[in-house]
C-alpha cells in the first residue's frame, strides 16, 4: 500500500467515524427534534476551535464509531471549556469501556487546566453486556461521578440533557452546578417506567417519571426548561458568563451597563404585609437592565434565586416571593436556597439578599418532612459563604426567615432595612394572640377589638424600624430610590473581603 | 381532562370566588387560602371550567387537598 493510499484510508475512516451511527439513527433523531452531538457542539463552540481526544475508540468496531462519545477541548467566546457528548446515534449512546475512559480522560484535562467542564448528555446508560470492564473498577463508571464531586466548586461544571439521563447516568446531571433541559425529548430517573412497573408495579409516563417539566417543577432536579436544545445551548453559554474559569479566578465586570429603567420599586411594594407581590419586579429594578438569569424559576417560586449584575459586577440574589405561598419558606425552597448559595460562594460570587420572610412553615406536614433539618441547612450554607453578602429588608423579616435570610447575626457585611420595614420574631397579630391570649380573655368581648388594636400598635412601635436603627440592629435605613446605589458602593467596598478559614476540615452539614 | 385544584398550603380556605358551572380565564383567581396570617390566592393555570367545587369557605385544608376541579379548554 503506498502513502497515498493509507492517507486516503485514513481520511474515509476519519470520515466515518465522524458522521457517527448508522443513517437510520441519524433520521429517528431528527424526527424526535434532536441534534447530532457533533452539531451540538459546534453551535455550542467557537469555529474551528475544538480539538477532539480519542476519536478512534472502539475503531475495530465499525458499529461502535468514537464508542458513543465525543469528548474534547474547544473555545467558548474566547474560553477554554473541556467537553463530551454522548452520541444517541451510536448504539443510544450507551456507555462502553472506552466511553467511560474517555469521559474520565475529559474531566480529567479539566482538573489539569481548570477549565469548564460541560457534559450534553443523551445516553440510555451502561451497555450490560460490558459491565464487568466499565462498571465496577477504579477507573469506571463510578470514576465519573468521583471526577465531578472533584471538581465540584473547582470548575463550572455544566449539564445540557437532550435524552435520556438513566440509573448511573442520572447522577452527571446530579452533579453539575446547573441542569438544562429540553420540553421534548430529556428524561432522567434512576428506573425506567418499564422498570418501575415490572418491579414495583407502578405505571406513569415518561413525563411524570422523569420529565422536563416535572424535574425542574417538583422535584428541583433540574433548573431550565428550555423549548429546544438550541435555547439551551444557548443558555449555556450566557449561563457562563457569570462565571470565573475556576474557583479563586475573577470574572470580568460587564463593560456595557444600563441601569433599570426607574420605575419606583416603592410603588412595587404594597405597606400592608397581607398584600402579596412578585418580588422579581423589585430585582429587576435594581440590577442592570437585562442581565438577570434566574435559576430554578419553576421549583419552590417561593424563594427566587437568579445572577444578575450590579453595575457591571456580577452578584447572586436570594429574595422571597410573597407572591408565591406568601414567601413562606419550606422544604423545597431551603433546598433551592442552600444550593444558590453554596453555588455562588464557590466561585466567589457575592450575595444580595431582599427580605420579606413571614417565617418557616409550620404544622405536621413539613414537620415530618424535616423542615427543621432542611432550615438548617440553608442557614448553614449562608453562615458559611464568606462572599460579601448583603442583607436588605424589603418588608418584613420574621422569625428564623431572618436568620435564614443573613440576618445581622450571620456577619453579612451589612444589614439595611427600606423605611417601612419590620424585623421580629413574629408580626403583630400573631405576636399579640400568643402573648396576651388569657388577657384578652378576659377582657368583655365589646371591648375585645379595641384592647387588641390597641396592644398591636404597641407592638409596632416596639419593632419600628427607627428603633432598631437606635439599637445598632441594623447598620441603614435607605429609601427604595436609593437602593441600587448604596449596593453599588457597599458591594464595591466588600470586594476585597478576606475571610480567615478556621482550622478545621468542613462543617458536618446538616443534611 | 379534569384538572385537580389542591391547596398549595396548609391553612383555611378564606374565600372561593367560584362555582359550579363557572368560566374562568388563565390567572382568575379560584381559591383564596388564609395561612400563616396572610392571604394567598390559588389562580387558573389555564383558561377552563369550574366543573366542581368540593370544600367550603372557613374549611381547614391540608397542602395537597383537592379544593375544586377544573375542565380545561
Amino acid at each position: 500500500m503506498n502513502t497515498h493510499d493509507t492517507h486516503q484510508d485514513f481520511s474515509e475512516l476519519r470520515n466515518r467515524i465522524r458522521k457517527g451511527g448508522a443513517e437510520k439513527y441519524h433520521e429517528k433523531n431528527t424526527a424526535k427534534g434532536k441534534g447530532f452531538a457533533r452539531d451540538r457542539i459546534a453551535s455550542l463552540t467557537d469555529s474551528n476551535s475544538f480539538v477532539e481526544d480519542g476519536l478512534f475508540a472502539n475503531v475495530g468496531d465499525p458499529k461502535l464509531p468514537a464508542d458513543g462519545v465525543i469528548t474534547g477541548l474547544a473555545r467558548m467566546d474566547g474560553r477554554a471549556v473541556a467537553i463530551m457528548a454522548n452520541d444517541f446515534t451510536v448504539k443510544a449512546g450507551s456507555w462502553g469501556i472506552r466511553t467511560v475512559e474517555k469521559i474520565v480522560r475529559i474531566q480529567e484535562q479539566a482538573l489539569r487546566y481548570r477549565i469548564p467542564m460541560i457534559y450534553l448528555v443523551d445516553s440510555a446508560g451502561a451497555r450490560i453486556t460490558d459491565q464487568i470492564q466499565m462498571f465496577p473498577g477504579r477507573r469506571h463508571a463510578g470514576r465519573i461521578f468521583h471526577m465531578q464531586i472533584k471538581l465540584s466548586g473547582l470548575v463550572p461544571q455544566i449539564c445540557c440533557l437532550f435524552g435520556p439521563s438513566a440509573a448511573g447516568g442520572a447522577y452527571i446531571p446530579a452533579f453539575c452546578d446547573v441542569v438544562f433541559m429540553t420540553k421534548k425529548n430529556s428524561a432522567m430517573y434512576l428506573g425506567s417506567p418499564r422498570m418501575a412497573e415490572m418491579v414495583i408495579g407502578e405505571k406513569v409516563t415518561l413525563e411524570e417519571m422523569g420529565g422536563a417539566r416535572m424535574h425542574t417543577g417538583e422535584s428541583g432536579c433540574a433548573d431550565f426548561l428550555c423549548k429546544d436544545e438550541d435555547e439551551a445551548l444557548t443558555l449555556t453559554k450566557h449561563y457562563l458568563g457569570y462565571f470565573p474559569q475556576h474557583a479563586g479566578d475573577t470574572t470580568p465586570a460587564s463593560k456595557e451597563v444600563v441601569a433599570p429603567k426607574s420605575e419606583k420599586i416603592d410603588e412595587l411594594i404594597p405597606a400592608d404585609e397581607g398584600q402579596l407581590f412578585d418580588v422579581t419586579k423589585v430585582v429587576e429594578q435594581i440590577v442592570d437592565e437585562g442581565s438577570l438569569l434566574q435559576i430554578k424559576k419553576r421549583f419552590a417560586k417561593e424563594l427566587f434565586t437568579g445572577l444578575a449584575r450590579l453595575n457591571g459586577e456580577v452578584v447572586g440574589v436570594v429574595a422571597n416571593n410573597s407572591k408565591h405561598k406568601g414567601g413562606v419558606l419550606f422544604v423545597d425552597s431551603a433546598d433551592k436556597g442552600a444550593k444558590f448559595m453554596s453555588l455562588c460562594d464557590a466561585f466567589d460570587i457575592p450575595l444580595l439578599f431582599l427580605v420579606d420572610v413571614p417565617g418557616f412553615m409550620i404544622g405536621s406536614k413539613v414537620e415530618k418532612e424535616g423542615i427543621i433539618r432542611h432550615g438548617a441547612k440553608m442557614l448553614f450554607n449562608m453562615s458559611r459563604s464568606t462572599v460579601p453578602r448583603i442583607c436588605v429588608v424589603l418588608r418584613k423579616a420574621y422569625g428564623a426567615g431572618l436568620y435564614a435570610m443573613s440576618g445581622p447575626a450571620f456577619e453579612p457585611d451589612c444589614t439595611i432595612a427600606l423605611p417601612q420595614a419590620s424585623i421580629a420574631v413574629m408580626g403583630a397579630e400573631a405576636a399579640v394572640n400568643a402573648v396576651y391570649a388569657n388577657k384578652i380573655a378576659e377582657v368583655p368581648e365589646a371591648e375585645r377589638a379595641e384592647f387588641v388594636e390597641g396592644l398591636r400598635t404597641q407592638y409596632r412601635e416596639d419593632i419600628n424600624i427607627q428603633k432598631l436603627a437606635d439599637e445598632l440592629v441594623i447598620d441603614a435605613i435607605t429609601p427604595a430610590a436609593e437602593l441600587r446605589e448604596e449596593l453599588i458602593k457597599r458591594f464595591a467596598f466588600a470586594k476585597d473581603k478576606k475571610v480567615e478559614a478556621l482550622p478545621k476540615k468542613h462543617g458536618v452539614m446538616p443534611v | 381532562m379534569a384538572i385537580d385544584i389542591k391547596a398549595h398550603i396548609t391553612g383555611t380556605i378564606w374565600k372561593i370566588p367560584v362555582k359550579a358551572g363557572d368560566k374562568v380565564e388563565e390567572d382568575d383567581t379560584l381559591v383564596i387560602i388564609e395561612s400563616m396570617k396572610m392571604e394567598m390566592p390559588i389562580e387558573a393555570e389555564e383558561d377552563g371550567e369550574i366543573v366542581e367545587v368540593l370544600l367550603e369557605e372557613g374549611s381547614p385544608v391540608q397542602e395537597g387537598d383537592v379544593i375544586l376541579r377544573i375542565e380545561e379548554d
